[in-house]
């Protein structure tokens, strides 16, 4: 049914594939997820009694890491299609690498956020940073797990860039930048506190 | 599908051969591999219309535990010197017996679980996954002209996820310690701090689980709403002809989308307070003497995160209604709506507003009173895009040729709900007023009228109208307007004098009220209260019975169209199967309320329109 409801000739008039626009959709209930975070986290905070520190360094670094993962997958996916298969596979491979690194720099930034004398439970300040940039890092590995799948396909699968392979690979890219640009905008915010 | 082969060819089908759309689609005689046995078929099923069903099924069957319930917490506050031990089989511990007397009594805890599940159930379970669950589902492919919905394999997921919600929550009703107790709005610290009451420690737990649950359910349901209705519409179906029951079920699903998530990260907050120690919505608490670690937190920031989603939720329950109430209205009034576009632009505005009016909960909660002012501004404001929608209702049925069926029926009674429990909405959204008024029975009456009695009958005016769609035979009409009457009058006669104790100043959710001697001239109203209780839900009954032997036994339908409706899913065989239509899908040529128009009875929505014709929702 999905192949007769989504891949059906009648509906390619649509200019947004139903599969992406869904995906986009889902992005913005993530959103609100965040956003409804976000606004607690001002709402307490004019309320008072809130520790002021700033964030851990570290959190600097994974911020690079997870952006230079999205341009690494989104080189992946240009090659994709230009069909360098050498060039699509190693950028993806990188792509994956960052992405665990950004996983393991957020959690030395918990670690050194705890060592800094700012415990999960020290002052809803310090909390609101572990359960935002933790909940941020459930979505991440989300997207870890789509890129795994996309490897698996990159190494066992023949190389051809079919529509099909074509579409997926764009859901789990955007889903991707999505996850970085979540992750931009809850830096700012809490690094700008 | 051998109904295809053997029906007569109609009028309807013949339009559908020259003028659809070809999709290729083919028809598997023996079943798909997405229908090759009975598990695939109705168990874990993706077509819409198996999910629709099971979605409804499941709603009806939390609806008759929920109203169990309030039925046993009404026999507490109508008869409180009554002995319960005959409920002691069922109850168990939860029915205590005085050793001297043998008087058996509720206990008080029990009766707050109670009254919270009866909550938790009928606005979530009942009101949100079995009303908009069934009814976007049916209707949405069959009336935008869609063979299913964009992701049936999410839709599948989003019904499971609904029925996981539900297990774990049954599941909760049987602990040791009983289930959560706090209210269906679960405000800390009873439902941040585990020892605060028997049912904030493991029933809570199974409470946040269940709706986690609960929540993913709405959320891909909703994605697949949205993108069927922006995306697989049939070819000539603008937005302008959708019928506006599409246009409910689609601003409901943005709705939950923007709302939903919100309480989701509400509900997050709660599991880090109860588990990980940390002081989101908890205070300085003494328990037992002993002052708790917790400091810094504030219980009125969970009020706004709830509310956030709370308030939109009350709207996300309502509009699916208020979208069958249109279409069943207009077809049974064999007129075209009134004010087609009025509707349309009114659900926005509905919509929108809905997502700045939260803290009318919280009057008394200790918000600044010159924010609430702006809180008061923007919940009167809503008041006008719903009395555009009363106007527009009536004026639908005044002049028309009315047919006064089961379904019909209950839209009108729709109607005379909303206007009741609306008006007190407006009374409610004074913070002045509401300072006398909040948390009293004149609230719940507003909410039981204005929504929870209000949905069931647009909830009952779809099952009745759309019946014969699902299950291809008719629902008794006589029972059905039995079950009509005995429905508003006894709604009305639970309701309404909870306006009056209200007024009087009678709190909701204590135990009993005859221990008040300011209330206990109440006592014999609230017996009434609970009579007129019992007798509404043995009416409900009716309902029950006849769904389940007009499955089987039911008047069979024998012509494709039987309330002469011009929507498209009545161009659909009788018993449609996998992919609706059996051949090509059809093209839609105008807009969805073409009733008496140019001397024809109706007009449905894939006949062209005449030389020189305009489209009705053009104008
Ligand atoms: C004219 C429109 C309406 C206005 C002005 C209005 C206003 C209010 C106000 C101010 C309250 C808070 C009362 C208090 O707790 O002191 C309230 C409660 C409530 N309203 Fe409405 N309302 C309106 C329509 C609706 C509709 C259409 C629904 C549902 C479909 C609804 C559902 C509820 C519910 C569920 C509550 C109580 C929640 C609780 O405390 O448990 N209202 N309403
Ligand atoms: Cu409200």
């Amino acid at each position: 049914m999905i192949e007769t409801t989504v891949n059906n000739p009648v509906y390619t008039r649509n200019r947004i594939h139903p599969k992406k626009f869904a995906l986009l959709v889902a992005c913005a209930s993530m959103v609100m997820m965040f956003a409804g975070l976000t606004s607690a986290y001002l709402v307490r905070q004019a309320a008072g009694n809130w520790l002021e520190f700033t964030l851990p360094n570290l959190f600097y670094y994974s911020t690079a890491v997870i952006v230079s993962s999205s341009l690494a997958l989104h080189g992946s996916y240009l090659l994709f299609r230009r069909g360098n298969a050498v060039g699509y596979k190693s950028l993806m491979v990188l792509a994956m690498v960052l992405a665990l690194t950004f996983i393991v720099l957020q959690y030395q930034g918990w670690l050194a956020l705890a060592a800094g004398g700012v415990e999960l439970t020290t002052n809803p300040s310090g909390s609101f940073v572990y359960v935002i940039s933790g909940l941020h890092a459930a979505h991440v590995l989300g997207g870890i797990a789509a890129i795994g799948v996309a490897l698996l396909h990159a190494f066992l699968l023949p190389f051809r860039p079919t529509e099909r392979r074509k579409l997926r690979f764009e859901l789990t890219l955007i889903f991707w930048h999505f996850v970085d640009l979540l992750w931009i905008y809850l830096f700012i915010f809490l690094a700008g506190q | 599908m051998a109904t295809v082969v053997t029906t007569p060819r109609t009028e309807e089908d013949v339009l559908i051969e020259q003028l659809g759309y070809d999709d290729h689609f083919h028809d598997h005689h023996d079943g798909d591999k997405f229908r090759s046995n009975f598990l695939t078929t109705y168990v874990f099923s993706q077509d819409h219309k198996i999910i629709a069903k099971q979605f409804l099924i499941t709603g009806m069957f939390w609806a008759v535990i929920g109203g169990l319930m309030s039925l046993i917490f009404r026999l507490q506050l109508g008869f409180p010197e009554e002995s319960m031990a005959w409920l002691k089989p069922v109850l168990g511990k939860w029915i205590e017996i005085n050793p001297d007397s043998g008087m058996g009594s509720l206990s008080p805890e029990f009766y707050y679980a109670l009254v919270t599940m009866h909550g938790t159930i009928i606005v979530f379970f009942v009101l949100t996954a079995g009303l908009s669950g069934t009814f976007s589902n049916l209707l949405i492919p069959l009336q935008v002209g869609a063979r299913d919905m964009a992701s049936p394999l999410l839709n599948m997921m989003s019904y499971w996820f609904f029925f996981l919600a539900g297990l774990v929550m049954f599941a909760s009703l049987f602990l040791s310690t009983g289930p959560f107790a706090g209210g269906w709005t679960a405000y800390p610290p009873l439902s941040a701090l585990p020892q605060a009451s028997s049912g904030s420690g493991a029933g809570m737990t199974l409470w946040l689980v269940s709706l986690v649950f609960f929540v993913v359910s709405v959320l891909l349901g909703g994605i697949n709403y949205i993108t069927t209705v922006l995306n697989l519409r049939t070819k000539g179906m603008t937005m302008w002809r959708l019928p506006l029951t599409i246009w409910a079920f689609f601003i409901t699903a943005i709705i939950g989308l923007l709302s939903f998530p919100v309480l989701a990260s509400a509900f997050f907050l709660v599991m880090f307070d109860r588990g990980l120690g940390t002081s989101f919505f908890l205070n300085e608490i003494y328990i037992g003497g002993q002052a708790l670690d917790h400091v810094g937190g504030s219980p009125v920031l969970y009020q706004h995160l709830f509310w956030f989603l709370g308030h939109p939720e009350v709207y996300i329950i309502i509009l699916p209604a208020m979208g069958i109430v249109s279409e069943v209205l207009s077809v049974h009034s064999r007129k075209p709506i009134f004010g087609y576009k009025a509707m349309v632009f009114s659900i926005l505005a509905i919509a929108f507003l809905s997502f700045i009016v939260w803290a009318h909960h919280m009057f008394m909660s200790g918000v600044n009173p010159f924010i609430s002012n702006f809180f008061v501004i923007f919940t009167l404001i809503i008041a006008v895009p719903s009395a555009v929608k009363v106007f527009n209702w009536i004026a639908t049925m005044y002049g028309g040729n009315v047919r006064f069926t089961a379904a019909s029926m209950f839209a009108i009674g729709f109607v005379s709900m909303f206007i009741s429990g609306g008006l007190t909405g407006i009374f409610l959204g004074n913070s002045a007023i509401d300072i006398q008024l909040h948390d009293t029975y004149f609230v719940v009456a507003h909410f039981h009228i204005v929504m929870g009695v209000a949905a069931f009958f647009g909830m009952f005016a779809g099952v009745y109208h759309w019946f014969p769609k699902m299950y291809g035979r008719f629902m008794n009409e006589t029972l059905g307007k039995v079950h009509f009457w005995g429905t508003i009058i006894g709604a009305y006669a639970i309701f309404w004098p909870m306006h009056y104790t209200g007024l009087a100043g009678v709190p909701r959710r204590y135990y009993r009220f005859d221990t008040f001697q300011t209330f206990s001239h109440f006592d014999e109203l609230n017996k009434f209260i609970t009579i007129a209780a019992i007798v509404t839900f043995a009416f409900q009954l009716l309902l029950v019975i006849n769904f389940f032997y007009s499955i089987w036994k039911g008047k069979k339908v024998t012509v494709q169209n039987p309330w002469g409706a011009t929507t498209l899913e009545w161009t659909t065989p009788i018993r449609p199967g996998h992919g609706n239509w059996p051949g090509k899908i059809p093209a839609v040529q105008r807009w969805a309320y073409d009733y008496g128009k140019d001397g024809k009875e109706f007009i449905p929505q894939i006949q062209p329109l005449a030389e020189g014709e305009a489209d009705g929702g053009d104008h």
